[in-house]
């Protein structure tokens, strides 16, 4: 691992939990949205950085590009963009929100602590996308078949939801 | 670099967590679920570099739920807002339409 790599490594991991914070202290949706967005950027770059170049423009395009968009055309369409009154929780239940998140951290950190068993690790590959289409159409067709299943019931689902009733 | 990925999953995943027991915007509630589900991501793909491209395999299954999550999710907070005039999950108290 060169010293450059280490570099940028940390400086994307520090953007994206720096714009994480800053996303979950907004009060305002649209400067939220707009962080978490930095936030999935800071991860596609890591993605990059851990030999997944394909994953990472796939973050770009889907989370960044289509998921955030919708999240920020609701907030829009609704006419939510006001700085209202605070959303926050009464004041027991963010204690104990901090405690939750707190413990689970520290959890998560203790198991960390372990040493990582040795794998060989891989190397970057000079094909980014056959490897991952190669075993999504093999071994995983299945799943695959029943995520297109998945995204159908999703739209049907949704144009439901939010049609409005007309009383016949 | 693994462990380092993996702590920086496990942060964002707290965070997320922290977002969504605090706030009470049901927006931002989703975008917390968000951020929980690409800190998971994360985590895949940083273990794929050890265990091969299984894990990239779940990460593209992992966006395609979250979209279909998303879409969903946002149908439920316009009709939530249709019914009650806010998003505010406070204010949501009857599953009665």
């Amino acid at each position: 691992m060169s010293a450059f790599y280490q570099f940028q490594f940390y400086l994307f991991s520090l953007i994206a939990i720096a714009s994480a914070l800053l996303f979950v202290t907004r009060r305002n949706p649209v400067p939220a949205a707009l962080w978490l967005v930095n936030t999935m950027f800071a991860l596609s770059g890591l993605y990059v950085m851990l030999d997944a170049p394909f994953i990472g423009v796939i973050q770009v395009l889907v989370y960044a590009g289509a998921i955030m968009v919708v999240f920020v055309f609701v907030v829009m369409l609704l006419n939510l963009g006001r700085t209202e009154v605070t959303d926050l929780r009464a004041m027991g239940a963010r204690f104990g929100a901090g405690l939750v998140g707190l413990g689970l951290l520290a959890n998560l950190l203790v198991l960390l602590r372990d040493p990582l068993p040795d794998a060989p690790l891989a190397g970057p590959q000079d094909n980014a996308v056959t490897p991952v289409a190669a075993s999504l159409f093999s071994d995983y067709l299945v799943a695959f078949e029943l995520t297109s299943l998945v995204l159908l019931v999703a739209i049907v689902g949704a144009v439901l939801l939010a049609k409005r009733r007309t009383r016949a | 670099m693994i462990a380092e990925a993996l702590a920086v999953s496990a942060v964002l995943f707290c965070i997320g967590v922290v977002g969504v027991l605090t706030r009470r915007n049901a927006i931002i509630v989703f975008m917390c679920a968000e951020l929980m589900l690409n800190a998971v991501n994360l985590s895949f793909v940083a273990l794929a570099k050890m265990h091969g491209v299984t894990g990239h395999v779940f990460v593209v299954m992992v966006m395609t739920i979250a979209a279909a999550e998303a879409a969903v999710g946002l149908a439920i907070v316009i009709s939530v807002f249709r019914h009650f005039g806010s998003v505010d999950l406070g204010s949501v108290r009857m599953l009665r339409g």
